[in-house]
């Protein structure tokens, strides 16, 4: 399964906010057993997005040299999310310094608030990393890093290649 | 700003960091014995007392990390030396070391990190301004 819990960056300004958009489909294979007749999203997944969302905005915001871990969240759920809906994050960056970085975040599905978390994320170096992890700076390797080039793209904030 | 007022606001950002209650936060209380504190909530606190305040607090300021660095002068068998309490005085000049002095063990140096340690450096800062 690919750890990609967001579909689109819908707006990227750098060391300020990000919003990125997650739709919900029922073909997605989680739906299935959580729960069996009912389905809804996850809130650990929902988290996920939202702290992919913020995850980027920190690691953009040191050109993606740091390693950036997810350190500490707090959440409060409003309500449940469905198949079929699109849910909307909003990250904004509240703090930021060598050690790390804060984000307060939203997730709504059109006006509708679902949840929102305050999440903080550490710098870490090579040598802090726990045993057996390579030096990938995480999330940023891959199909997110990807997603965010797009986004810079359709924003005109792509710096040439 | 008074040393009480200052209490109250790192009360208040220790209650929300670290989910205490208002009466668990004394001057006395232990970060880690006392109120749980992990190591990721100390960077979580110097952001919340920055923000608090409104001037950086660089980390080592406040919660320094590896002052010995394995120093063979400073730590011995366990405990460190009277060398290493002169370094660690020097290095944590906020933190009340009467009591620790008693029985300078490595693995206790963690009750340094008190509420009266965060206090105490933030009055020195305040009133420098």
């Amino acid at each position: 399964m690919r750890w990609t819990w967001i579909d689109r960056f819908v707006a990227f300004e750098p060391r300020k906010s990000a919003v990125a958009v997650k739709n919900l489909s029922l073909a997605e294979d989680h739906f299935a057993d959580h729960f069996p007749g009912f389905p809804v999203m996850p809130a650990s997944l929902i988290l996920e997005g939202l702290a992919q969302t913020g995850g980027i905005l920190i690691g953009h915001a040191n050109n993606f040299e740091k390693n950036v871990v997810l350190a500490k969240m707090s959440a409060k759920f409003h309500r449940e999310a469905v198949p079929g809906e699109q849910l909307t994050y909003t990250t904004t960056l509240v703090d930021l310094n060598d050690t790390g970085g804060r984000v307060n975040g939203t997730v709504h599905v059109g006006d509708g608030l679902v949840a929102e978390a305050e999440i903080m994320f550490a710098h870490v170096s090579p040598a802090q990393l726990p045993p057996g992890m390579p030096d990938a700076k995480f999330v940023f390797s891959g199909e997110l890093a990807y997603l965010l080039k797009m986004a810079e793209a359709a924003t005109g904030t792509a710096k040439p290649a | 700003m008074t040393h009480d007022e200052i209490f109250a606001k790192v009360r208040v950002t220790l209650v929300d960091a670290l989910n205490v209650d208002d009466n668990e936060v004394t001057p006395t209380s232990r970060l880690k014995g006392d109120l749980n504190a992990e190591s990721i909530d100390f960077l979580d606190i110097v952001f919340r007392l920055e923000r608090q305040f409104g001037f950086s607090i660089p980390r080592e300021d406040l919660f320094p990390e590896a002052i010995f660095q394995g120093d063979p002068k400073f730590v011995a068998g366990g405990k460190i030396t009277e060398s290493g309490l002169v370094e660690l005085q020097s290095k944590m000049p906020y933190a009340d070391l009467t009591e620790f002095r008693k029985d300078p063990r490595l693995d206790k140096m963690e009750d340094l990190f008190t509420v009266d340690l965060i206090v105490n450096y933030l009055e020195s800062r305040v009133n420098k301004k």
